[in-house]
């Protein structure tokens, strides 16, 4: 048992025993530290003036990934080394990214610009050489400007990914490996008392004894969701079980007929397997968040909340997934459609908890599409999302059709009359497109709310629908959307 | 010898560099200080604001033991505790108090403030108020509201009706223009610090430091000179915090001077949206009458503008409305009209434009149903009726149009971006393509630069110059990103001939240079350049007489450049100079002022010559919608502006392009949503969609218009550049209204801003049942 964290900031090692559970990064940083250069601008992590970039060890090198520091917890960042954009100009100069931003007019009220250039430090040292415009755009979708409308930023951006990987970080990244090897153990965390803590327990064993000790204890994977319990709804969160130190949890295993993501993985981790499955999926991940929140936030998170709209459960559920379910030392694994019970209620006994994702790969008589219906196609949380997988048969019948869709209801759910209309009718039949779209409005009664009406959503429901068997019947997706068309990504892969 | 002398445009050396923002490195390595960046005296307490649960109605009771007795708290400010106004409103006409009392008049409004010793406890302690409420339903809608906020006000040409009704074609039409949150990336912020004798320092992010000090010293019953307010950058501003940046200062000024300690108030994001207002949104009603041509013949617009619940600076907002909704086109004949509503919603207030926007868009939208209904291409439309020729340069307000730009400015652009090769390709393209369909569209601007409130169009500038040749500067005008600061300090390094590096660029203080106008109008450069172009003159008018009179050289013969005087044969630093008229008892310092001449206005009898001159630019947009879903994709802008000739064409198309996205978000995808009980749904950036970096196309090419410069004598003949290009985007809500209409021949689209997918969707339903 461990009661402090300890991380890497500036070549020194911090070691704190004393804070708060819901103490997060950003205050830290500013508060305690006196490092000002991160700004706070939503307290949510949706604009990114307070990116920082986390290393972790990799072997003798450090992968930096941009984390919300608004809504990242202390604790989490136990083991690693913190950058943050006082840290970046060496020896009397500019890092390339600093430089180039100044350079290309990429700064005007200066306030989110911390962000982006803690965001592009990562891409940095995330990629190899000169990076393309859409690349950037997705490093930085989760950095918000109000003054530059962009073009200097990513101009400087590309400018910079051409400058050679050899910044004061990649120099000193043996040294940096070193210390976080010193500072890696395998004992649990538990920062605090019975009645409030931050704890990390490093083995599934230690937290389900743990979580059945403390069952109304918070489990917080990425704190993506829960940050914002802390900042937004100002909720008071005693007991913290933080289970990003649980070995083996953030595993990824591809049998070649699923994939498993262990509940600690991360999006970004999972991102490039669901692109595996299919282009779709993988457009989808990308969409989902921004670098930022898929650092941290994870698939095991994203179900386990039950949020009504998620992005990813949709998806999963029409490529029949199961998830499993440990409380105690006893396991159970359940088709991902059968958690979500109803708005705010899900299928998880007092004390148990998410320790998997098994997500079938696709068989060859099967087709996956999915959409995500948004006012912003970057980093923004559907209106509606619908994913299908139709089986096909040789004849061109349908087999099984599954489909799910987020934002419809209260929870992600299967239209199951529209499922039931297409099966056993020839993928191009459209009378039984009609007889499906009819089903479609009696599957769901979505609602009004900030995103859409519920006319728009019904609406929109049966246009995806529309388009996954217009596609799957053989129209090029050039002709059917705007974005993520799949003749482009295979181009591009 | 006039005191606004320029050098001559061959020896220029500094004007018309672009230079990187003077903050740029800072920037970039986080050292830029902005309010909540300063090193806090110690004690320093920080504020939260409480507020009703209800949008309308009486407050019966407030409980705030619990909010009292919660960790760390140390008081509770409430309206009782303000010795003087408990106003805030920029008139102080008594309509906006900074703590409400007894009465609730939208969700969100302030009625009490937590003095805590952490954010955090403040924030968690000003939840626990309990509030007896009588709770009235609110109005929140234009269509439902009756009380206004100010009375209705017209400008009147002609005789409208009967040239609506002697027209051969004629129509009515009506749409919706939405609002629009400012999201500056720095949220609202002010910190108080008391000092000795009742005197008190505020730093506060403000576009207008001397309408914060004159509200906290009446609120706080003090004079204006124990007030000063400092403001060395803001994170951003965009009329958000020119009226909106003062119920904050006040309270933390309240606070610093109940308790005696330094007290920080920022707005946590969500609260910030929340309380502080926004673009108007509008609902315009029109009727038209035009020949078979498209050429206007008379025009009659009513536009209702939802105010909120105070008057704000709706005065000024609603009548640039007006003084816009003509863009660029003449109207022999028209009415427009303005109603001003008040609504049970915060307080709608300045935003990049000024309520000019959406006084354009209604143009926009008409020229765009002109030319679908008689199936022309909206172009053609548009230039038909542009100002020039003959006996068609009168605006609505009676000001004559003299620097016009239109013409030569469109069709340049018109030719460079290949605006009818591309429009041929689109209809191909649209005609083979059934769910996506392209838009295209090429929009105008014209935009009035000068306050319409006359008195702010002036400035004061505070210039010195130094033993050793340094400079120091300061104006009345702040910096909130657009480079204000470095465009001064280039006229000022170009005055003296020396380095941008020996012009020190200081904070924004009252009591450096007192009475200034808010940095808003697009006026900065022009006002606050101008003053320190004259300060610059006096200060150098005494050198020229002091090295007359000791060397006997004529001012003409004497040179300021590379950091040195020049005259006769000799030459000596600027430090030897400065140092020479010093020992000889010469003052170096100059406090000057500037005062924009010609312009004229009068309201009641809507006569004058209201703006100096106009600023021209247009823009050429192509998107493609999907048409079963309503998304949209902008594919290719073009942009021609005209900023006269640029003092730092860096800054000036920073300008444009960050003008320009701001306006397509605000067109697109921001959209502001409040439910039926008054409360705004979209109150955070995961809810209220401001553009990111993938939504501006990669052909995005921005160019300045080139010309012998502004025609009246503005600072080096540039032109204002702030405002201008928020309205270029106009083209991509046309260009969408334009592939909407080709879902059917001679389909009329009828498109609602912003054009979400939701209202892209509609407006192609609606298109394709011919239902327009």
């Amino acid at each position: 048992m461990r009661d402090t964290i300890r991380f890497v900031r500036r070549g020194r090692i911090v070691e704190i025993g004393d804070f708060d559970p819901m103490a997060l990064l950003i205050d830290h940083l500013r508060l305690t530290e006196g490092a000002k250069g991160t700004k706070e601008g939503c307290g949510e992590g949706d604009c990114g003036a307070c990116t920082v970039a986390i290393g972790r060890r990799r072997g003798d090198e450090i992968v930096y990934e941009p984390v919300n520091s608004c809504i990242q917890l202390l604790g989490m960042v136990d083991g690693t080394e913190i950058v943050t954009v006082e840290d970046l100009a060496a020896d009397g100069r500019l890092h390339p990214i600093q430089q180039a931003m100044v350079d290309r007019h990429g700064s005007q009220c200066g306030f989110c610009t911390p962000g982006f250039v803690m965001s592009l430090f990562a891409m940095f040292h995330n990629t190899d050489g000169p990076t393309t415009r859409g690349e950037v755009n997705d490093w930085i979708a989760g950095n918000l400007c109000r003054c530059t409308g962009y073009r200097p930023i990513v101009d400087a951006a590309i400018e910079a990914s051409a400058a050679p990987r050899d910044d004061a970080f990649h120099r000193g990244a043996a040294d940096t490996a070193g210390v976080l090897q010193f500072l890696a153990d395998d004992r649990d965390l538990f920062i605090g008392d019975d009645e409030r803590f931050f704890a990390a327990p490093a083995s599934i064993e230690a937290l389900a004894a743990l979580y059945q000790q403390h069952p109304t204890a918070v489990i917080v994977a990425g704190a993506t969701d829960v940050g914002l319990w802390i900042t937004k709804q100002l909720r008071d969160i005693p007991k913290i079980i933080h289970i990003g130190r649980v070995a083996g949890m953030n595993r990824i295993e591809d049998t070649g007929r699923e994939i498993l993501i262990g509940a600690t993985a991360s999006f970004a981790a999972a991102e490039p397997h669901m692109r595996s499955i299919d282009a779709d999926l993988g457009e989808l991940f990308r969409r989902i968040g921004s670098k930022q929140v898929r650092a941290s936030g994870t698939v095991g998170g994203n179900v386990a909340n039950g949020s009504p709209i998620g992005d990813s459960p949709p998806a999963l559920i029409a490529l029949g997934a199961t998830m499993e379910l440990r409380r105690g030392d006893r396991s159970r694994v359940i088709p991902l459609e059968d958690f979500f019970i109803d708005y705010g209620k899900q299928n998880r006994a007092t004390g148990e908890f998410v320790t998997g994702l098994l997500v079938p790969r696709l068989r060859e008589d099967q087709i996956f599409r999915c959409y995500k219906v948004t006012k912003r196609f970057d980093q923004d949380i559907s209106a509606v999302m619908g994913a299908f997988r139709f089986t096909i048969d040789a004849d061109g019948v349908i087999r099984e059709a599954r489909i799910a869709y987020g934002g419809m209801a209260g929870t992600p759910k299967r239209a199951k009359g529209a499922e039931a209309a297409l099966l056993g009718t020839a993928i191009a039949d459209s009378a039984a497109w009609s007889r499906a779209f009819a089903a479609l409005r009696s599957d769901f009664s979505p609602l009004d709310d900030h995103r859409a009406s519920a006319a728009y959503r019904a609406d929109t429901a049966q246009a995806l629908l529309g388009k996954a068997l217009l596609e799957a019947a053989g129209t090029p997706t050039q002709r059917t959307r705007l974005v993520g068309q799949r003749e482009e990504a295979v181009h591009a892969g | 010898m006039p005191a606004e002398t320029m050098r001559p445009e061959a020896e220029l050396q500094v004007v018309r560099k672009p230079l990187p923002h003077d903050s740029a490195p800072r920037h970039v390595t986080g050292t830029a200080a902005y309010i909540d960046d300063i090193r806090e005296p110690s004690g320093t307490l920080h504020l939260a604001p409480g507020y009703a649960p209800i949008a309308s109605g009486r407050i019966i009771s407030v409980d705030l033991s619990a909010v009292r007795a919660a960790p760390g708290v140390v008081t509770v400010l409430t309206g009782e505790d303000i010795p003087g106004a408990n106003d805030i409103s920029p008139k102080q006409i008594g309509d906006d108090p900074a703590l409400a009392t007894d009465e609730v008049r939208f969700h969100g409004q302030v009625v009490f403030a937590v003095v805590a010793k952490t954010r955090d406890a403040e924030r968690r302690a000003a939840k626990k108020a309990k509030f007896v409420t009588e709770a009235a339903t609110p109005i929140i809608d234009v269509a439902e509201a009756t009380d206004k906020v100010l009375a209705d006000y017209a400008f009147v040409q002609g005789d409208p009706d009967a040239a609506v009704a002697a027209a051969p074609v004629s129509f009515e039409d009506e749409f919706r223009i939405g609002g629009q949150e400012h999201f500056y990336l720095e949220g609202q912020i002010s910190l108080a610090i008391p000092g000795e004798a009742g005197e008190i320092l505020v730093h506060a992010s403000t576009q207008h430091p001397s309408e914060v000090q004159h509200v906290v010293a009446h609120a706080l019953h003090i004079p204006s000179s124990a007030v000063t307010v400092e403001i060395r950058r803001m994170g951003g501003g965009f009329g958000g915090k020119e009226s909106q940046a003062t119920q904050w200062a006040v309270l933390a000024a309240l606070a610093a001077v109940k308790t005696g300690q330094p007290c920080k108030f920022r707005l946590d994001r969500d609260d910030d949206m929340i309380m502080t207002g926004k673009r108007h949104d509008f609902r315009v009603r029109y009727r038209v009458g035009h020949d078979e041509n498209g050429l206007l013949q008379g025009v009659d617009v009513a536009l209702d503008a939802r105010c909120g619940h105070s008057e704000d600076l709706s005065m000024g907002v609603v009548d640039r409305t007006m003084f816009h909704s003509d863009n660029s086109y003449f109207y022999p004949n028209c009415r427009v009209l303005t109603r001003r509503f008040r609504t049970n919603t915060c307080s709608n207030t300045a935003y990049r434009g000024f309520g000019g926007p959406q006084g354009m868009v209604f143009a926009e939208r008409m020229m765009d149903q002109v030319a679908y209904r008689l199936g022309k291409d909206p172009l053609e439309v548009r230039k038909a009726n542009f100002y020039g020729g003959r006996g068609r340069d009168r605006t609505p307000y009676g000001q004559q149009v003299t620097d016009n730009l239109l013409h030569e400015l469109v069709v340049e652009l018109e030719k460079d971006c290949g605006y009818w090769e591309r429009r041929a390709e689109i209809a191909a393209w649209n005609a083979s393509s059934r769910i996506l369909k392209r838009g295209l569209a090429l929009t105008p601007i014209k935009f009035g630069i000068s306050f319409t409130l006359m008195p702010l169009n002036q400035a004061g500038a505070l210039v010195h110059l130094y033993r050793d040749g340094s400079v120091h500067l300061n104006h009345g005008g702040t910096e909130m990103g657009q480079g204000l600061f470095l465009k001064v300090a280039q006229v000022v390094a170009e005055e003296f001939g020396v380095d941008m590096g020996k012009v020190a660029i200081t904070a924004t203080r009252t009591d450096k240079v007192p009475n200034t106008s808010p940095t808003a109008a697009s006026s900065g450069t022009d006002l606050n350049a101008m003053a320190a172009l004259v300060a610059c003159n006096e200060i150098k008018d005494r050198l020229y007489a002091f090295i007359e009179q000791k060397w006997r050289v004529r001012r003409d013969k004497v040179n300021f450049r590379d950091n040195r005087v020049f005259f006769d044969n000799q030459s000596m630093s600027l430090a030897e100079l400065a140092n020479a008229a010093y020992n000889e008892r010469i003052s170096l310092s100059s406090a000057a002022h500037y005062r924009t001449p010609i312009i004229s206005w009068n309201r009641d009898k809507a006569e004058g010559r209201p703006f100096y001159y106009f600023a021209y630019g247009a823009s050429c947009s192509e998107v493609t919608i999907d048409t079963m879903t309503g998304e949209m994709r902008v594919d290719r802008v073009d942009v021609l502006h005209d900023v006269g000739k640029s003092l730092n064409p860096a800054i000036d198309i920073g300008q444009i392009e960050g003008g320009f996205v701001q306006g397509m978000g605000w067109l697109t995808t921001e959209e502001l949503v409040w439910d039926k009980q008054g409360r705004l749904r979209t109150h955070a950036p995961s809810t209220y969609k401001i553009p990111t970096a993938s939504d501006v196309p990669e052909h995005f090419v921005v160019k300045l218009f080139q010309s012998d410069g502004a025609r009246e004598k503005t600072i080096y003949r540039s032109k204002a550049v702030g405002e201008p290009p928020l309205m270029l985007p106009i083209s991509v809500w046309c260009a969408i209204a334009n592939a909407v209409a080709s879902v059917r021949p001679g389909a009329v689209p009828q498109l609602d801003a912003p054009a979400t997918p939701e209202a892209i969707l509609k407006a192609v339903r609606r298109a394709l049942s011919g239902d327009a």
